[in-house]
């Protein structure tokens, strides 16, 4: 079965718009007869872009200057014709729209897919990824799905410029009262978390924030991103934008490095689709064992300072 | 200033998890505060101290053992409502969201701050459903907030670094964890807790419909990943993690 009408929510990104939007635009145009996308802001320059990847038309939205897109983008979906089905990307603004067009409609919205089918079926792991759950609408009317990054691969399909045309937006009342003042790029120096073909990610286990850094410098070493663990992001000891996991960033990275992180279920969804895993814990029963394909058991305090004087060795 | 502070008991996230015969997440066991709250409630507290105000927590879900809530009443928060409603099990996001934004409306604070998600749903949806609900602004991913008279000024997490927010009162912010350092509770603080109000609501107590429309199929396992060859450190971990690295062309 295919979806007759299909709309891919497309977030503006550094160039063109974010990766997860292009993942989701290239499912959606197997799955779907007729795909648009909906943007704003930048967005609505990159209507090449859009219909290289396999939308037809890409509606913008006019989000007031300097203003959080959520409310804006919702009421705007939210005040014309629906289609059947509306995909949004899991990312900071993707969920905000989703939660608003949610309640707008008085519709579900069923998230954190892994996958959506031509029957509107949604996959979701649970468990850590150990399980896997399939769900779907029981009521008639649109399906609002809000999907993970890295769910599919993103693939253009050579098709001509996306015919633009505008969702007007209604009066938001309050809704859209927050303001941003000021923008602040943090620079990352490497390649960008959720792109490296080497994650180096650090838990509990690297005993204290100043045990990081020889997690960033093997990071370096490698040409791959550093990346974190819960425990250490809750603790305070690196900004949450590093969060490996179910609560935040997936990662499919060709070598994932998991130093002294144990595996708690909310980490392993975020990294299990890597390539190959190497895991240093001091536990030898720590469950991230059982998906690693080079356990290491030892002491990351002792480990790491000689795997970094390795590499320095051979570059 | 006023604040209704989200808040959820889960079971122990360090327990094996399971579904119970309606998929729904088995909640047999022992109920705790969600550790991804706390930040919430202790955002909440540095306000509601420092502009004189009430911190009010609002929660849906069992109410035979309310443990974990009276967690956030120890660190200080005023009191709690919670509604518990056997038609409630297993209730989807914007289910969740219509229940918590008839019980904030009810109490109608300036702030309402959540987690950006709990720790066994993780929808991360519902902040943004209740301000939508409640026709107010909202801020996610807050790394941090000061108030200023009718405005809030939030830094919030963005995909390249971080926006300062301003957005005006009332609110919907939610909160990332590891921002602010939840205070543990005192002694005067636990015993304090015993005898604050906490009032339990049922869902006619708040005339709602829920909505539903969305069901598991199936649950099934997911392909494993097999185990690989796993080594205790003799001195050589280093050598056999660069050997590694070569063999899958890394280095």
């Amino acid at each position: 079965m295919t979806i007759a009408n299909l709309w891919v929510v497309l977030e503006p990104g550094e160039n063109g718009f974010t990766s997860t939007s292009l993942e989701l635009l290239s499912h959606a145009r197997t799955i779907a007869t007729s795909v648009s996308g909906v943007t704003w802001g930048a967005g609505a320059s990159h209507a090449a872009q859009a219909g290289e990847y396999g939308a037809t038309t890409l509606l913008t939205v006019a989000v007031p200057e300097n203003t959080l897109p959520g409310a804006a983008v919702a009421a705007a979906i939210s005040s014309g014709s629906l289609p059947d089905v509306i995909v949004i990307p899991t990312s900071y603004d993707g969920r905000d729209i989703a939660g608003r067009l949610s309640a707008r409609l008085k519709r579900p919205v069923l998230t954190n897919a892994t996958n959506l089918s031509g029957d509107l079926h949604t996959e979701h792991q649970i468990f850590g990824g150990t399980q896997i759950v399939d769900a779907h609408f029981t009521s008639p009317g649109v399906g609002i799905v809000v999907v993970r990054a890295k769910s599919f691969s993103a693939i253009p399909a050579g098709g001509a410029p996306a015919t633009v045309s505008q969702l007007s937006v209604p009066d938001l009342g309050r809704r859209g009262e927050s303001t941003i003042t000021n923008r602040h790029v943090e620079e990352v120096s490497g390649p960008k978390l959720e792109e490296a073909s080497v994650v180096v990610s650090g838990g509990r286990g690297i005993g204290e924030v100043a045990g990081f850094a020889v997690i960033e410098e093997i990071a370096s070493l490698l040409n791959g991103a550093a990346g974190a663990s819960r425990a250490i992001v809750d603790a305070g000891w690196v900004p949450y934008s590093l969060q490996v996991g179910q609560t935040g960033k997936t990662v499919k990275p060709d070598v994932y490095i998991a130093c002294g992180i144990s595996g708690a279920t909310q980490h392993m969804v975020g990294m299990k689709g890597s390539k190959t895993i190497i895991a240093i814990n001091k536990d030898p029963d720590a469950p991230i064992f059982q998906i690693a394909d080079l356990g290491i058991v030892g002491d990351v305090k002792t480990v790491l300072p000689a795997l970094v004087a390795a590499l320095r060795a051979r570059s | 200033m006023n604040i209704v502070v989200c808040a959820k008991q889960i079971p122990d996230p360090s327990a094996p998890q399971s579904l119970d015969a309606q998929n729904n997440l088995n909640r047999s066991g022992k109920l705790l505060l969600d550790e991804a709250d706390t930040y919430g409630v202790e955002m909440a507290l540095q306000l509601a101290e420092a502009s004189g105000g009430e911190v009010v927590v609002v929660s849906m879900g069992d109410a035979t053992d309310l443990t974990g809530l009276r967690t956030a009443l120890a660190m200080g928060a005023a009191r709690a409502i919670v509604v518990s409603d056997p038609a409630l099990r297993g209730a989807d996001a914007l289910d969740t969201a219509s229940v918590l934004s008839a019980v904030i409306s009810s109490v109608s604070p300036d702030l309402v701050l959540t987690a950006t998600e709990s720790s066994d749903g993780y929808t991360g949806t519902i902040p943004a459903q209740i301000a939508e609900l409640l026709g107010w602004p909202s801020v996610t991913f807050a790394k941090s907030l000061a108030g200023a008279g009718d405005k809030l000024h939030v830094t919030r997490q963005s995909e390249a670094g971080f926006d300062e927010v301003a957005v005006s009162l009332p609110a919907v912010v939610s909160v990332t964890a590891g921002v602010v350092e939840p205070r543990y509770a005192s002694f005067k603080g636990i015993m304090a807790a015993k005898s604050k109000p906490v009032e339990v609501k049922s869902l006619s107590d708040l005339g709602i419909t829920l909505i539903g429309g969305q069901a598991i199929n199936s649950v099934n396992n997911a392909p494993s990943r097999q185990a690989g060859e796993k080594f205790v450190d003799d001195g050589t971990a280093a050598e056999k993690i660069v050997a590694f690295l070569e063999s899958v062309k890394v280095i």
